[in-house]
């Protein structure tokens, strides 16, 4: 009998490469291919919506012979925020989880590229716009998939009488059902315009001031399409220029038109504004007018989902992707990715956007025609323009194009809109300027 | 074999005494008995505490140890000393009225006669046991910037708008209010069981030698309550320099950064904006600080326990 004598540096060099080649084949379904899979996706607020992933999921599970625990992390109370920071620091939680806008350039060095599953996705789905492109793809390096759920634009909400009957605009007949938009004279001039003459009406816009996001994405927004840029790609901070001084006058215009107590809203004020009869205009996803449909029918009868104003560069409109990401410490990192592929095809998409009356935005340019945009009511066509079918606008995000550790701090701590209220408090602009390029500097730290 | 023996079992039957003397030790007893509490705390308080001063030496991408930098660099930005400024404003103004409020009512229910008293005490700590995100969020409609009650009201009898939350001396003044709103009735009971632990002879005493109700104040009950006093603001001053729950959900520190606290500016910098080493280090400015005032505090309680 010949005994073999195994050294511990042998035993733990073929562990290492064992281990190695389980984590990096690819997955083939079969009798040994049965394992677990945790994922962590974003709670729905619609209600029903995380229905359909469920059940996506389960026949993914069933048919490849995968036991998938499923968690709806909800978004309230920072809940899968801290869930995400927690799973960061400890090396250990869900094999997918889902991150949204700049979480997965913070977590990029924990993230499992995803290349391989995007080229395909992309030749068979089309492009994605390139905010998306921004924030999921760091260094050449897919960090995610853009997922379908919770992803969306923040564009305007209008309430069709009130713009008619005060600021003489048939919004309707500037973005109608079926067609592409007819909207060339909406510009920031006609904004502001109608903006007074709401206000002067009695019902103003309702756009936020506050450091929450529907609050930065507007401004964000905003200042895009007047060009004007904070801090640029190579991180330098070039917010002393032209275009940023009038962004921000254009602000100061129109906060004297906003409600007096617009710098302390939340996410959730100009959603109660707009249900509560009182806005003529929101910047929002759809929920406020799902929202209406059910406390108050009244007002969702007139509420229509269209396009941003144009700026001197250009229509911007913001928009906020969740990424459904993989840890790298993930046990299961193949199961992953094809579970991912089967809820990036365009049958699973047009299923979870139906669950979610049409909330849901999938990033991929041949998903933005599904039914349920052209159907939903009322009023009939209310949410055609909300993915932006014809590309009228640009999508993006606020603190671009500025490195991911830099631009995250300035969305999270709402440099662009304090600077917008700081302003219209009395504050000089150049001393506005000197704040927000201070703050910054200390955003520049390793 | 027994010469052998011999020594072995002399020692086996020393060490067998020394260990059953250290097992009757009271001291010991105590210390086995506290040794429970003592791992609950070290899990769930020194080992949390002890990270977080580990994490407050970490540059920004936690790779590199940088001692000290982070205060340092803290120091020099405008916005931390406004963010100082507010918790001292905060927690002092605070916990002030608190121990006035407390102070005042414990003496109000300290005079309702015995049987009555019960129900008093029991409505009046209403405040304190609801958690408090969850009365905030009471408050927070009572505040809110378009559809507040208390404008409401106003309005009815023809009183301007006030809004509450969206200018910065408003919006102080609600986070304090609240605060105050939630922990007086802590002083109150606190307050009240001191009350009644001083002797009722002492302000016949005081009667009979002719002091006013102000003087029986200032002469018996302050002097009496003294201890207590100093530790229910030591405790209450620190647990309101840490306090999350009330500003984030009225305000989350806003508008601008009118009403952030330590503990939600901590959350802003570390969890929001992905700087857990410098959110850390906003979290843990002030425990030198309390340490200090605790130390002295609870020294001249004992001091005076040993007069006593």
């Amino acid at each position: 009998m010949v005994s073999r004598k195994v050294s511990r540096r042998r035993f733990v060099a073929s562990t290492a490469a064992l281990s190695t080649a389980a984590v990096a084949a690819p997955f083939v379904r079969g009798a040994y291919a049965a394992g677990k899979l945790s994922v962590g996706f974003w709670d729905h607020w619609v209600p029903n919506a995380n229905g359909a992933t469920e059940t996506l999921i389960k026949e993914w599970g069933e048919k490849e012979k995968v036991e998938v625990q499923i968690d709806f992390i909800t978004s309230q109370g920072n809940k899968l925020l801290l869930t995400t920071a927690a799973e960061g620091q400890a090396k250990s939680g869900h094999d997918i989880l889902a991150q949204n806008t700049f979480l997965p350039a913070r977590y990029a060095e924990v993230l499992v590229p995803m290349n391989d599953v995007m080229d395909d996705l992309i030749k068979e789905n089309g492009k994605v716009n390139a905010t998306v492109e921004y924030l999921g793809k760091v260094g050449g390096k897919w960090l995610g998939i853009p997922a379908t759920v919770g992803s969306q634009i923040k564009g305007p909400c209008s309430r069709l009488d009130y713009m008619k009957q005060f600021a003489g605009l048939d919004i309707k007949a500037m973005y109608p059902a079926g067609e592409a938009p007819k909207a060339d004279n909406w510009t920031f001039d006609t904004f502001l315009k109608a903006a007074e003459a709401c206000h002067k009406g009695g019902h103003p816009f309702g756009i936020g001031l506050g450091t929450t996001s529907d609050n930065v994405d507007t401004i964000g927004a905003v200042f895009h399409a007047f060009g004007a840029v904070l801090v640029n790609e190579k991180g330098d901070i070039v917010l002393k220029n032209d275009q940023v001084r009038q962004a921000l006058d254009f602000y100061k215009k129109l906060m004297a038109f906003l409600p007096p107590d617009v710098a302390a809203w939340d996410d959730a004020s100009n959603n109660k504004f707009l249900v509560s009869g009182q806005a003529s205009m929101i910047m929002n996803p759809p929920s406020a007018w799902a929202v209406a449909k059910r406390d108050a029918p009244q007002v969702a009868e007139q509420c229509w989902t269209h396009g941003f104003p144009a700026g001197p560069k250009g229509r911007y409109a913001p928009f906020l992707p969740f990424f459904w990401c993989t840890w790298s410490f993930s046990k299961n990192q193949s199961a992953a990715k094809s579970l991912l592929r089967h809820l990036s095809t365009r049958d699973s998409a047009e299923k979870m956007v139906n669950a979610s009356g049409g909330y849901d935005l999938p990033s991929f340019e041949k998903f933005t025609t599904f039914k349920v945009w052209a159907e939903a009511e009322p009023p009939k066509g209310t949410l055609y323009h909300y993915p932006n079918p014809y590309n009228h606008q640009i999508l993006s995000v606020a603190a671009a194009p500025a490195p991911h550790k830099i631009a995250e701090q300035i969305y999270n701590q709402g440099i662009q809109t304090q600077m917008a209220v700081r302003y219209f408090k009395g504050e000089p602009l150049e001393k506005t300027l000197d704040w927000a390029s201070g703050e910054i500097e200390g955003f520049m730290r390793n | 074999m027994a010469d052998i023996a011999a020594p072995n079992s002399a020692v086996a039957t020393r060490g067998r005494n020394s260990l059953h003397k250290l097992v009757q030790r009271k001291s010991t007893v105590a210390f086995l008995m506290a040794l429970p509490l003592i791992l609950l705390i070290t899990i769930l308080v020194a080992y949390p505490a002890g990270y977080a001063v580990w994490l407050s030496m970490l540059n920004k991408s936690m790779t590199k140890f940088v001692g000290f930098g982070n205060f340092q660099f803290l120091f020099k930005r405008e916005t931390f000393w406004e963010i100082v400024a507010q918790s001292c404003l905060f927690a002092l103004t605070a916990v002030l009225f608190k121990a006035m409020i407390g102070f005042v009512v414990a003496h109000f229910v300290n005079n309702i006669p015995t049987k009555g008293q019960r129900k008093w005490r029991g409505m009046l700590l209403v405040p304190w046991v609801i958690p408090a995100a969850m009365s905030t969020l009471s408050w927070l409609w009572l505040f809110d910037p378009s559809y507040s009650a208390f404008n409401w009201i106003f309005a009815h009898i023809g009183l301007p708008k006030i809004s509450w939350l969206g200018e910065a001396g408003w919006a102080r003044f609600s986070v304090i209010l609240v605060n105050v709103w939630a922990g007086a009735p802590f002083f109150l009971i606190m307050y009240l069981a001191a009350l009644k632990s001083v002797p009722e002879q002492l302000y016949e005493a005081a009667s009979i030698d002719g002091a006013t109700w102000w003087q029986r104040i200032w002469y018996v009950t302050l002097p009496m309550m003294r201890n207590i006093i100093a530790i229910t603001i030591l405790f209450s001053t620190i647990v309101t320099f840490a306090n999350f729950d009330i500003v984030r959900v009225l305000t989350s520190g806003g508008p601008l950064t009118a009403t952030h606290v330590f503990a939600t500016w901590a959350f802003k910098v570390g969890i929001e904006s992905g700087d857990i080493p410098l959110g850390a280090t906003v979290s843990l400015f002030m425990v030198p600080i309390l340490a200090v005032a605790a130390t002295f505090i609870l020294r001249d309680i004992s001091k005076r326990g040993s007069e006593v």
